[in-house]
């Protein structure tokens, strides 16, 4: 009788979290937060831009963040996480010193060295700041790589503001063209920038649309809209990246969350060429 | 092709029992349908059986499995992989079960290398059985996986008094190296490609046209709502037809900890695409909310999405999740069929 066989040869094994601790916390509105984690085991994330991790709090779930820092930004790796589950919920009771799981980084992005010797223009619409942080940051980080860039950056309200520190730093930048609008201003808040919806910041912009890149992150109701302005501008749609967002259980491809028709998020996303996503009728509705 | 008498199949089935340290287990009857189980004796296999409840991917992908578990006590913060490492010998597999089994391997295995299901399915042994019985809800032949020549470890045709047995792989003629197997004769050889034919035209169910176009049916039918919505109207989004389906693999993570914080698991359970909540997200986002689009998603899988990225046509014809869905709105066969003449009308 043959003895019982082992599978030999152990491949990589995606579902063992590697613990992080959280080393700073900083929070920008009533519900998003930035926290920033150090791997314990290992001296970085290694992230591309655009990528994300899997963050597993023990006793809770884990949950897809797109890491907003650049990989050129020094120390520990970023998460700008907005309360809204039980997982994020949790993340936002976190103290520095704490200890959590993470997997990662997953996906794929676009490549950004393509963009280079062209303009870049970033559209991103509330949260959708979080991800498109890390593309931003790592074309400021190679400056002269890139023509003009642009960062559109649309909030409900002044008091939503994200990264503000950052913000006012891209304002007064002149490397960057920074424009900023919220949807409106509630009263007891004051604002002395644009009033409307993000769209209309586009246009009042002089692109080059042959020689423009567009990465845009937003909820899904804006890229519809957002799209419509940049056929006003005629930017070819191979030229145009969203990042978007699903539910996920694994990251590599098996748990079917987060499948746009055929497509998988986690594995052809989360930044995708609207070129190759617009005929998926799943992508946007 | 080696010949066995049926006595010796038993004998030996019953000694795998006794000796081999892998578990037995087969095709059965548990008083009310037939299943995959644990079988005690080889008296208790019925390889007669039309359709099991579930396939055998259960015993590769279980419906509930630990993923990792973990421990965060004094922080000393270990993730302990902890899968466990079944080893089975599975008796009588029908070849659309091979084929299926076939296709995850392709997936968990070769494309994902999702360890979990290496494991268990690196260390079974799949005894095929050429199908005696076709359950009235099967279009298996039309989907051209009636019949297989591969996927198997041994495959058992059952003649007169004997079994024919064909060996696909090293562990499989492992398992007959001490039976008292005779070749087969040319007669025989005859015999069981007889049998494999005369199968498939007991087939009551079928698609109309060849599985070759199901991908190019599914992605110009895509917007035949008509069609769609015919059957996503009588839906109850119980995701039974997902449960019950051999090459379904979607599923939910969970953290299940030990009554305590700092103690627990990772769980990985069956899901269903057909549920409500399966393509929503935090915040209140649902991007598969219509039932009909839920529908339709599962029938894209099936024929379109899984075979432009894998290759396969993942339907495989058994009929099991038309056999169970409450609603009877899920026969694939009736749905394709119905796409087809609506695309060629």
């Amino acid at each position: 009788m043959p003895e019982k066989i082992e599978a030999t040869d152990h491949g990589p094994v995606h579902y063992e979290p590697e613990p992080a601790t959280l080393v700073r916390r900083e929070a920008f509105t009533d519900g998003d937060s930035v926290f920033a984690f150090e791997l314990q085991e290992r001296d970085t994330l290694g992230h591309l831009p655009g990528q994300f991790v899997q963050l597993f709090i023990p006793g809770v779930g884990e949950a897809p963040f797109s890491v907003s820092s650049s990989p050129t930004d020094e120390g520990p790796f970023e998460l700008c996480i907005r309360e809204v589950g039980k997982v994020t919920n949790a993340i936002h009771d976190l103290e520095v010193g704490d200890t959590v799981g993470i997997r990662g980084p997953f996906g794929e992005v676009c490549d950004i060295e393509t963009f280079a010797d062209n303009d870049v223009l970033f559209i991103a619409g509330g949260i959708g700041l979080a991800p498109l942080r890390s593309m931003i940051n790592y074309v400021l980080a190679h400056r002269d790589w890139f023509d003009d860039v642009t960062v559109l950056y649309g909030c409900k309200e002044p008091a939503e503001m994200l990264y503000p520190a950052e913000v006012r730093q891209w304002e007064q930048s002149d490397i960057i063209d920074f424009r900023m609008t919220v949807d409106g201003v509630p009263e007891g808040q004051t604002w002395d920038g644009n009033v409307g919806v993000i769209t209309t910041l586009i246009p009042g912009l002089n692109l080059d649309p042959e020689n423009t890149y567009t990465v845009v992150c937003g909820p899904p109701v804006m890229f519809q809209f957002v799209q419509q302005e940049l056929d006003e501008k005629e930017i070819p749609h191979e030229q145009i990246y969203l990042s978007l967002e699903r539910r996920m259980h694994c990251g590599v491809g098996l748990c079917g969350h987060c499948q746009i028709n055929d497509l998988y998020v986690c594995q052809d996303g989360p930044v995708f060429n609207y070129e190759v996503i617009k005929n998926r009728p799943e992508a946007l509705s | 092709m080696k010949i066995l008498a049926k006595y010796e199949f038993d004998e030996l089935v019953n000694k795998w029992i006794a000796e081999d340290p892998r578990e037995v287990v087969g095709a059965t009857h548990d008083g009310t349908k037939f299943v995959f189980d644990d079988i005690d004796d080889a008296e208790e296999l019925r390889l007669d059986y039309d359709l099991t409840m579930l396939s055998p991917k259960k015993y590769f992908f279980p419906q509930r499995e630990r993923l990792v578990q973990y421990d965060t006590n004094e922080n000393d913060y270990a993730m302990v992989q902890d899968w466990s490492e079944e080893s089975r010998i599975i008796v009588g597999i029908h070849p659309y079960d091979l084929v299926a089994i076939e296709q995850l391997d392709d997936i968990f295995i070769d494309a994902q290398g999702d360890e979990p299901y290496r494991r268990k399915r690196e260390n079974s042994v799949l005894i095929g059985v050429t199908m005696q019985s076709v359950s009235e809800h099967s279009f298996a032949a039309s989907m051209g996986t009636a019949r297989t020549e591969t996927g198997y470890d041994l495959l058992v045709t059952e003649l007169e008094d004997t079994y024919a047995i064909e060996i696909g792989s090293e562990k499989g003629s492992g398992l007959l190296e001490e039976a008292p197997t005779k070749e087969a004769s040319l007669e025989e050889v005859e015999a069981v490609e007889e049998q494999k034919a005369a199968v498939e035209s007991k087939f009551e169910k079928g698609i109309e046209f060849s599985p070759k176009q199901l991908p190019s049916l599914l992605k110009e039918g895509y917007d035949a709502v008509e069609v769609w919505d015919e059957y996503a109207d009588g839906c109850l989004s119980c995701g039974t037809c997902n449960v019950v389906c051999p090459t379904c693999y979607c599923f939910n993570v969970d953290v299940v900890d030990y009554m305590t914080d700092e103690v627990g698991e990772t769980r990985r359970r069956w899901d269903g695409c057909l549920l409500e909540e399966f393509a929503a997200v935090a915040g209140g986002e649902n991007f598969r909310e219509e039932r009909v689009a839920r529908h339709r998603h599962r029938l894209m899988r099936k024929g379109n999405y899984l075979y432009e990225r894998f290759g396969d046509i993942a339907c495989v014809g058994c009929g099991r999740c038309t056999k169970q869905c409450v609603a009877d709105v899920a026969d694939p066969s009736e749905i394709y069929n119905e796409l087809w003449r609506s695309v060629n009308a």
